[in-house]
């Protein structure tokens, strides 16, 4: 007893594209407002103290973030398909503590191929979590709390309570720790063509998509041919390379090395996409706004220390930024429905 | 059974397809063959086993035995790839989009038009999009998110996708429910443009007007088996339906004469703001009174407010001369209230728990002592009400969720009655079940009447409104317009009393 087909409804009039716009524009908004904020903070900060933006102390600032960056731009890749990995910090420590250990075997080894042999370790990781996600189909959260003790005891009986210092690092892998060009440190611009490259692809290549579509809706996914399961398993492995490559730009920045490097990133590294607008249920976010997120949860951290205010307050305002954001989120996408519906309603 | 089409081969084919799932044996033995340049429609109840074969077409679901044939040849479809590569475009009843992204890209999702090093080319998917809305003659802005669009317009995301396939093979799933009269036409254009340049179509519609207009050929299953193929010139409605029913009728509405007792259930003044207003009616021990009127007449929003689960502003509800305090399901229940919500997966079970559990779990505290769960005494109760509600379950330690529709019917209906109920209100309570087991549900539902129950039944279907039940109230716009009693309710006397005030439109 449905109502009868043919009850003619007026013919919905081509929508408007202004206000299709003005749609986007909100979406786009989550990224402006996180970059606003972060302008401010630095503004607030300098006026206290102009030190803050003196060349060394941006530089200082830079590198401390390189870390973060570039596993938020990992973990961008995983949330956006409605999975996470919570054994990155674990993948660094262990990626940063072989590192260590690779170069005090062989001295000689170039930085390059530090790199490559880090890569391959996280990626070799993170496809240990991928095959467990995506063929053992058990649930991201809980396969990658598992690896992150897994990779951490790993991490402990291998270092077994011995530490590596800076002192007996090879010279040029601690330079390329701290190198410039133009001014710039290496190790900033490593993490920024990142995040245009991998901004790139995610943008514009059909898998890249292809990620989107999975966690916006992973039924319509498989039903659309997508190979869902391939596709996870691949942002797994490229978010444990990265990872990797994490660890060894860790060893290289800071050279003194030990079991406990990286423990609790994983929280600060979903804190930074969360923050950045990246939605924690899937299917949207960027990651430029997980690297501005990254960058300003850093930028708190060194404010705070040059304010002279409490390290207790650091965690509590990363806290209330994550609320935020999350509450930002929600409002804006219950704004986004209403415009887009009521549309339909006025229209119909 | 197969009539072979002037020698020329079928150009998808379906051969003695089976599919079970558990217990449940979804098809048998289905035969299907699509011609290039037909339009083909697939037929049956609900539940006769149309989504599987789609299923089955579009590589979601692989087929226990029998095969796809395509020009001839056999066709591996292990997954919806296989079936997009083969040239199958579906459009499902439910449309199935990704809300976070634009519309082009849910039309053109991993096909997006390429430009240098491989990048999706923005500027020529709009474009295409765009074409493809003005073939079919209905703009959507291909820039703005799935998210937010009408039914009706994810329907035409749907058809623009499956357009946009160039497909040899186009198979819609009931694609109408959402679309209206001017839509409906443009799809049907679309359908026999596809058709003309040689497409095979395949229809599946509960619609018997949309099939005798748009299809050639004809296809009955019925529980899950094929019945008939013949073109459709030379069948009409009333055979269709006697080979989608396979039985009399009047057979599938057992309503038992019962002798009306006392008032049980008296409702008076019941209003909620903005949903209905000033509902009363009653129902009599031994009677089954149906709720009928129009999808979105206020009728699901009575029931809940009657049980308690939803809060009202005026009005009460008595059961058996005491009054109910409002929105207190418990107290609905104690008095001898039960109901069976409409939508049984969400609502009626808990879908992880095992047939015995869910059986027994409006029962929990006769069944334990101490506070502590008898098991030996769960299963027994369990046991007992499954039989005698003829629930088809492997184990009774199985999840819920793997029975068919019908049987979880079953076992909500089980129970709520286990709680030995007064008055029993079930909501839709045949709703995706198929026929055989609906006869089944009549069947108790007529038992139960007979043995003093007062049954209030909301339900959408006419036949069994008009065949279960001893009087026919009708809502309209949250009101009740009607109170007809069983001599006297057809066919159009329900329906003008739900559509009454929108007479002329």
């Amino acid at each position: 007893m449905s109502a009868p087909a043919t009850d003619a409804r007026p013919e919905i009039a081509p929508p408007s594209r202004e206000q299709a716009r003005m749609a986007i524009r909100l979406l786009r908004a989550r990224e402006i407002g996180i970059v606003f904020v972060l302008v401010v903070l630095v503004g607030v900060t300098a006026l206290n103290n102009p030190r803050f933006l003196s060349p060394q102390s941006v530089r200082d600032l830079l590198l401390n973030a390189v870390i973060l960056v570039t596993l938020a731009v990992g973990q961008t890749l995983l949330i956006v398909t409605r999975n996470v990995d919570l054994s990155v910090g674990s993948i660094v420590g262990l990626v940063a503590f072989g590192t260590g250990k690779l170069l005090l075997a062989a001295p000689g080894t170039p930085v390059v191929v530090a790199l490559l042999v880090g890569v391959a370790a996280g990626a070799a990781c993170g496809a240990v979590n991928g095959s467990l996600v995506a063929a053992a189909r058990v649930p991201a959260l809980v396969v990658t709390l598992g690896t992150l003790y897994v990779f951490r005891g790993l991490d402990y009986s291998w270092a077994s309570g011995q530490q590596i210092n800076a002192a007996d690092m090879p010279r040029a892998f601690l330079r390329f720790g701290t190198a410039s060009v133009l001014g710039v440190p290496v190790l900033a611009l490593i993490a920024l063509v990142l995040v245009l490259v991998v901004g790139f692809y995610l943008r514009s290549y059909r898998s890249g998509r292809e990620l989107y579509a999975i966690g916006s809706d992973p039924d319509a996914a498989r039903l659309s041919g997508i190979p869902v399961g391939r596709r996870v398993f691949a942002a797994f492995v490229a978010n444990g390379a990265l990872a990797g490559l994490a660890g060894v730009l860790y060893a290289a920045r800071f050279g003194t090395l030990d079991a406990t490097v990286g423990a609790g990133l994983e929280l600060t590294v979903i804190a930074a996409a969360v923050v950045g607008g990246v939605a924690i249920f899937g299917g949207s976010g960027t990651v430029f706004g997980a690297a501005v997120g990254a960058l300003l949860l850093q930028t708190i951290t060194s404010s705070l220390v040059v304010l002279r205010i409490n390290a207790f307050w650091q965690q509590a305002v990363v806290g209330a930024l994550i609320l935020a954001a999350i509450g930002l989120d929600r409002l804006l996408v219950a704004r986004l429905d209403r415009r887009l519906r009521g549309r339909t309603i006025r229209d119909a | 059974m197969r009539e072979p089409v002037s020698g020329t081969t079928p150009l998808l084919e379906l051969r003695d397809v089976s599919k079970s799932f558990g217990a449940v044996r979804a098809l048998r033995g289905v035969e299907l063959a699509l011609h290039a340049g037909e339009v083909h429609a697939l037929v049956g109840e609900n539940g006769a086993g149309k989504s599987t074969v789609v299923k089955i077409l579009s590589g979601a679901l692989r087929a226990d035995s029998g095969g796809v044939w395509l020009d001839g040849e056999p066709l591996v479809l292990d997954g919806p790839a296989a079936a997009r590569a083969a040239g199958i475009a579906v459009i499902y009843q439910e449309p199935t989009l990704f809300p976070d992204l634009s519309v082009a890209e849910n039309i053109f999702m991993g096909r997006q038009p390429l430009a240098g090093l491989r990048r999706i080319d923005t500027d020529a998917m709009h474009a295409q999009v765009n074409d493809l809305f003005a073939r079919l003659g209905h703009r959507i802005d291909p820039d703005r998110p799935a998210r937010g669009l009408s039914i009706a317009d994810q329907q035409m995301v749907e058809i623009a996708k499956a357009l946009s396939f160039d497909a040899r093979v186009l198979i819609m799933d009931e694609p109408t429910a959402a679309l209206s009269g001017v839509e409906v036409d443009r799809l049907f254009a679309v359908a026999r443009s596809l058709r003309n340049a040689g497409a095979a179509v395949l229809f599946i519609s509960h619609r018997f007007d949309e099939v005798f207009d748009l299809c050639e050929r004809v296809t009955v299953l019925r529980d899950g088996q094929y019945v008939s193929t013949d073109r459709v010139a030379d069948v009409n409605v009333d055979d269709l339906v006697r080979r989608m029913v396979g039985r009399d009728v009047s057979s599938l509405y057992p309503k038992g004469d019962s002798d009306t007792g006392d008032v049980v259930l008296r409702v008076e003044g019941l209003t909620r703001q903005g949903v209905f207003a000033d509902v009363g009616f009653v129902v009599r021990s031994g009677e089954i009174v149906a709720l009928a009127g129009l999808v979105g007449a206020g009728r699901s929003e009575v029931v809940r407010a009657v049980f308690g689960v939803d809060r009202y502003d005026a009005g009460t509800v008595h059961v058996d001369g005491t009054r109910l305090p409002p929105a207190r399901p418990r107290a609905a229940m104690d008095a001898g209230l039960a109901l069976v919500p409409e939508d049984r997966r969400q609502q009626g079970l808990v879908m992880a728990m095992s047939v015995a559990r869910n059986t027994t779990l409006t029962r929990r505290w006769a069944l334990s002592r101490f506070g502590l769960m008898n098991r030996s005494a769960e299963r027994r109760a369990a046991k007992e009400a499954t039989e005698r509600f003829k629930v088809k379950a492997g184990d009774l330690d199985d999840p819920v969720s793997t029975l068919s529709g019908g049987n979880q019917q079953k076992v909500v209906l089980a129970k709520w009655l286990s709680t030995r109920p007064r008055v029993l209100i079930v909501d839709e309570p045949t709703r995706g079940i198929d026929v055989g087991t609906k006869a089944d549900v009549h069947q108790l539902l007529s038992d139960l009447a007979a043995d003093g129950l007062a049954v209030l039944m909301v339900s959408s279907e006419l036949p069994e409104v008009l065949g279960m039940a001893d009087r026919v109230l009708v809502m309209h716009e949250g009101r009740l317009v009607a109170d007809i009693p069983a001599d006297r309710a057809s066919e159009e006397s329900v329906m003008f009393a739900a559509t009454a005030q929108e007479a002329g439109s």
